[in-house]
């Protein structure tokens, strides 16, 4: 990819030991497994998978919000660089204005005791940006406009409001310290249909005004497909694919990206079961198959699958697979 | 004479801030070997009008006087509203009707195996041995596709992933063969290759025991796939219904095309989403007239004031709305 990603992993891990004891060593949990990727700056990067697939545990390690093992993660906003696994305290906190997180429910994630103008404040205050009340008040109620919040609801609290406005609060809070870099974990899953569709226009609009960079953690590709520019596709920890949106989604390579590409459920009640079934469900992490992690579901794997982890191949300027026989499938839809 | 006959269902809840109507007048029936689905958002009313056909909403719902839940069933016809003890109610709960829930992960008991629970309640409606029993719950639990089903039978939740658990309450939902089954949102915890494997086995299973099904769902692309007819619901209030081909294709309410372009398209990816503008409304404040009016994009003088009939389009094609009815269908 270009030499330009604001965000830019490099053989990323995340392992998590689970179990053990004083003489047993503990098993690892490969979260993330050996993951580059780059983020283009102003990109809206759509990272997908099925539950247990890591891409929440990406975003919070591009977040610096759990640990590394291993590899690294590069922040550069053309301001400042930061190298997030040796990043000083002093260093980190900076990098938090920069960098911030919208949750999945906006159910959990308000607090109920406090006022709408107290949630969206929170961060300004605990991050010391401002100096005053009035200052705090100036930018609560200038970010609470954009999101298109009215400016009488921030006396009230969050359980008066529906679970499009609470989200819309949640939006507020994540942009009141003016980021560069917002993860936006499955940020519409927990809304209505009607409703989703303002979230995702309002998130695109905030792009173009604020100059941001989303990573968009969703398990929805319909959504994904309308939103995004650019998508990752994780399955058990590993990259095994990553294109522009249109390409992935008119030519996608990895039987994988296929096979979910196909689960989708057609709105067409004259389409019925013609979708590439999947066997199986997703190995747990803590015992994952050899050779590429996909082979126990894939319909067209061979002895070297089972053998041999295949490396990310570039097919184009932004275009990489990892799959021995990505050549041979490409005609198979 | 259909399977299932539910005719103007009223159910309103005695809250601390008054009577407040979840189900509004709702008719729909379910035949033999049908999938009726149940289209609508939060709060639409969608699984209290499922839990009514068990009874088993709270102490607080009422009925009004003209609701009627009739259900025929080969030896005998229930009038479900009208059963009041334990001992009545059993064919509904569970017997001859049946749900499944959408959280698997909170509708088995932790602590008791999987094999326990569906012996257990197969004891309760048949009269049969536990260890006719335990075969029962082994085959169904093959039947729906687990694999080794008689050490899985011995297991607990939790060690079971949940798309396994999800075919366990399958299993167990069919091992008394209702000829009703309830499915709700069965599938929307699931993970979308889950999500098909899931819909796959229960198209198979339809074919295998002939039962009604009631599929309620916020996802119309399941119900694409799933449903014979459909019913979509607002604030408590079925405003459309018709077959699966009709609703989707030709939508005659603007609510139903609302959904519609709500949602993402694969296969239009250029095409901006449109929101539905505003919030449901609260059901305590439900609006005057039409109950859609206050989200309405082609909302008139009249639909703030009367409530529109719901009546016949074509064939089994019915709506409730003023504007379509004469201007014809939205695009």
């Amino acid at each position: 990819m270009s030499d330009q990603g604001l965000i830019e992993a490099d053989k990323l891990s995340v392992h998590f030991p689970i179990g053990g004891g004083l003489l047993r060593r503990p098993k690892m949990l490969r979260a993330v497994d050996e993951v580059s990727l780059s983020i283009p700056k102003g990109s809206f990067f759509g990272l997908v998978g099925e539950s247990g697939s890591g891409k929440t545990t990406l975003g919070r390690a591009m977040l610096r919000a759990t640990p590394i093992t291993s590899g690294g993660v590069r922040y550069s906003d053309g301001e400042v660089e930061y190298d997030l696994v040796n990043l000083p305290k002093s260093e980190l906190i900076e990098y938090r204005k920069r960098a911030q997180l919208i949750f999945q429910d906006p159910y959990a994630a308000l607090s109920p005791r406090m006022t709408v103008r107290d949630i969206i404040a929170e961060p300004l205050e605990v991050m010391k940006i401002t100096n005053s009340r009035d200052e705090t008040d100036a930018r609560v109620r200038e970010i609470a406009e954009k999101c298109r919040l009215n400016l009488e609801h921030l006396r009230r609290f969050p359980h008066a409001f529906s679970g499009g406005q609470r989200q819309r609060i949640s939006i507020a809070r994540a942009l009141v310290s003016s980021p560069r870099f917002v993860v936006a974990d499955e940020s519409v899953a927990a809304l209505d249909v009607s409703i989703q569709a303002d979230i995702l226009n309002l998130l695109k609009a905030l792009q173009q005004e604020l100059e941001l960079t989303y990573l968009f953690i969703s398990h929805d590709l319909s959504v994904v497909a309308h939103i995004c520019d650019h998508v990752a596709v994780m399955y058990l920890g590993r990259l095994v694919e990553t294109a522009p949106t249109r390409e992935l989604f008119t030519a996608p390579r990895h039987p994988y990206t296929k096979a979910l590409l196909s689960a989708i459920p057609s709105l067409d009640p004259d389409q019925r079961g013609n979708a590439q079934k999947l066997e199986g469900e997703i190995p747990s992490p803590t015992n994952p198959p050899s050779g590429c992690k996909f082979h126990t579901r894939c319909p067209h794997a061979i002895d070297i699958c089972k053998q041999t982890e295949p490396a990310l191949d570039h097919l184009g300027s932004e275009h990489d697979v990892a799959c021995h026989r990505w050549q041979e499938l490409a005609h198979i839809p | 004479m259909s399977l299932l006959k539910v005719e103007n269902l009223t159910l309103q809840f005695k809250t601390d801030e008054g009577l407040i109507t979840a189900v509004d007048n709702v008719s729909f029936e379910v035949n033999a070997g049908e999938v009726l689905g149940l289209v609508g958002e939060s709060g639409s009313g969608k699984s209290v009008t499922a839990k009514s056909l068990m009874k088993l909403n709270p102490e607080n719902a009422v009925y009004s006087p003209e609701s009627s839940i009739e259900l025929n069933l080969d030896d005998q016809k229930i009038d479900v509203l009208s059963l009041t003890s334990g001992q009545d109610l059993k064919p509904v709960r569970g017997g001859s009707v049946s749900m499944i829930f959408q959280e698997p992960m909170a509708s088995f008991a932790p602590a008791i195996s999987i094999g326990e629970q569906m012996v257990e309640q197969l004891m309760l409606h048949k009269k049969i041995s536990k260890s006719e029993a335990s075969g029962i719950s082994i085959e169904m639990l093959d039947r729906v596709g687990i694999s080794d089903a008689s050490k899985r039978f011995k297991q607990y939740a939790f060690e079971l992933s949940g798309g396994m658990r999800q075919r366990a309450m399958i299993a167990m939902a069919l091992s008394t063969r209702p000829s009703l089954l309830i499915a709700d949102e069965p599938t929307t915890a699931l993970d979308v290759t889950i999500q098909a494997q899931v819909i796959d086995l229960m198209k198979d299973l339809i074919a295998e025991f002939g039962m009604g099904i009631i599929f309620i769902t916020h996802d119309l692309g399941v119900i694409a796939q799933t449903a014979d007819r459909v019913a979509v619901m607002y604030l408590g209030k079925i405003v459309e219904q018709g077959s699966v081909r009709d609703v989707i294709k030709n939508p005659a309410h603007p609510y139903t095309r609302g959904l519609l372009n709500a949602l993402p398209k694969l296969d239009d990816l250029d095409t901006p989403l449109t929101p539905i503008p505003g919030d449901i409304p609260s059901p305590l404040e439900r609006p005057a007239g039409c109950v859609f009016h206050t989200r309405c994009p082609v909302s008139e003088e009249r639909c703030k004031q009367s409530v529109p009939e719901y009546e016949q389009r074509s064939g089994s094609h019915k709506a409730a709305c003023f504007v379509t009815a004469t201007e014809g269908n939205l695009p």
